[in-house]
């Protein structure tokens, strides 16, 4: 297949600590030898659950994702994408210790960068960050922006405080001005419940609510002014669904309309805002079983433009060779699979031109 | 098109309003400031008695936290969703373009004048020393 697509989301994996020390100084490494620290996998793909690799593509012994020949035999030729985002989902994000956080952050992106992008050409990078210490996720976001292969920020969907918050503008203002956008992606630091109800039960119960973790975000972005103060930073939504965004939109513009007073930076109405600034990833995906459901629900979504072509290998989402649900005319598919991702990120524009 | 006297001038303070009906029309009536606007009481969005609604500033902003408190009892917000509307324009806050209320013409008149017609005094006694409120409808 040679689809001529920009994969927006693709998992490399760390296979252990052991991998990350090398990028790390003789302190820190001596700390992870003498603390046995390791196995900080974010564990939404904990790595022996079935959707944590599709079967067709899991190799024996190894651990998912942790196969370069895999990825470009199944992620790249096997969609023929031109270029793939590698998100590394590692404990940085996650870790009390900030400083340790923000080390193992920089670590993960050298590491990235030397074992998947510097051997092979068609793969970018996100920038893994420590949100918890933003002066260091700041440095780190200027060190990589240099380097033209990192094409965006990653920030997890559920961390310790809703993204709109201050506390992070010191990242969204290095990412603008470094002409980034910022990735959010699903997962968490897994100390906060994942229901706005307290915790659930069961996995099952986890994995549906997801889309409750974005829709928080996307609100909080938009109210507390993110869109008005960064006025040309763009947000992805990586495997967040968007199916539920019709629904959404209507009851964020409705709500806005009654009590925007208490607001008044948000100028325009949260849908036109989310439409103009926010993006979002094709897999995994809700989508209704025919072609005309997703007619409509791309008609009341009011927008072509926000869907980014993703696979989520290694992780197993979809069977087949499609990874696009029904409802994509060629057309359609193009500005998926090819203008969206240009326009999405500057930085892709340079090696496609 | 016909002209109303629909109140006489004194009865509306600044800052105080009237709903009248007029040909089977509710209208309110504003004082702002000495100047008086009528609006028909029925929002564009739902038909919710607009004109009963709370009068209220407007605020923008030009960043996060920041305030920008202007003209104190100039916008109303519809009693049944709190959509706001400019009661000096009949715009709405939200869909300014799209989505206005009806508004009419209100002139104040002297008594003297009315009395020579052709208006329309419905409710009351038109007297020549006072000044009244007549709307176009």
């Amino acid at each position: 297949m040679q689809s001529g697509a920009i994969d927006c989301d693709i998992h490399p994996s760390v296979p252990s600590m052991a991998a990350l020390t090398p990028f790390m100084e003789p302190y820190w490494r001596e700390q992870v030898a003498v603390r046995g620290i390791d196995g900080l996998d974010l564990s939404s793909y904990p790595t022996h659950a079935p959707d944590a690799v599709r079967a067709d593509w899991r190799i024996a012994g190894q651990k998912p994702g942790t196969h370069l020949e895999g990825l470009r035999r199944n992620a790249l030729d096997g969609f023929g994408s031109c270029l793939a985002i590698c998100n590394v989902l590692y404990g940085a994000p996650a870790l009390f210790n900030r400083h340790f956080a923000t080390v193992l952050a920089r670590a993960t992106n050298d590491w990235l960068a030397a074992e998947w992008l510097d051997r092979e050409p068609r793969l970018r990078g996100s920038i893994t960050v420590a949100p918890q210490d933003p002066a260091g996720a700041v440095a780190e976001i200027e060190r990589r922006a240099a380097d033209g292969r990192f094409v965006q920020v990653m920030l997890l969907a559920s961390g310790d405080a809703p993204l709109g918050q201050p506390a992070f503008w010191p990242i969204y203002e290095a990412a603008e001005r470094c002409k980034l956008p910022v990735g959010v992606h699903a997962g968490s630091t897994y100390r906060h419940a994942s229901t706005g109800n307290g915790w659930p039960s069961y996995h099952l119960e986890d994995v549906a609510v997801r889309a409750q973790a974005f829709q928080g975000q996307l609100l909080s972005l938009v109210h507390e002014g993110v869109f008005t103060k960064f006025p040309t930073l763009r947000f992805i939504m990586i495997e967040a669904g968007f199916t539920w965004l019709p629904n959404f939109l209507w009851r964020a513009n409705r709500t806005w309309r009654g009590v925007r007073a208490e607001v008044p930076w948000v100028d325009r109405p949260p849908a036109e805002l989310i439409r103009e600034r926010v993006r979002f990833t094709l897999q995994p995906g809700d989508a209704p079983p025919d072609a005309a459901g997703m007619e409509r629900v791309l008609d009341q979504i009011g927008s072509e433009d926000m869907l980014l072509f993703s696979t989520d290998w290694p992780h197993w989402q979809f069977d087949g060779d499609d990874p696009f649900p029904a409802g994509f005319s060629p057309a359609r598919r193009r500005r998926v699979m090819l203008d969206n991702p240009l326009a999405t990120y500057p930085s892709l524009q340079q090696v496609t031109a | 098109m016909a002209r109303h006297v629909i109140a006489a001038a004194a009865d509306i303070p600044p800052g105080g309003r009237k709903i009248v009906t007029v040909q089977g029309r509710e209208v309110g009536v504003f004082n702002l400031g000495g100047e008086f606007y009528a609006l028909l009481n029925r929002c564009p969005h739902q038909g919710g008695a607009l004109c009963l609604g709370r009068q209220v500033g407007l605020v923008t902003s030009s960043e996060p936290g920041r305030y920008d408190y202007s003209r104190p009892g100039e916008m109303l917000k519809c009693p049944w969703h709190g959509w706001e509307f400019d009661i000096r324009t009949g715009q709405s806050w939200c869909d300014p373009d799209d989505l206005r209320v009806r508004r009419y013409t209100v002139q104040v008149e002297p008594g003297e004048a009315l009395a020579k017609g052709p208006f329309v005094a419905e409710t009351f006694t038109v007297s020549v020393e006072q000044d009244y409120l007549v709307v176009e409808i």
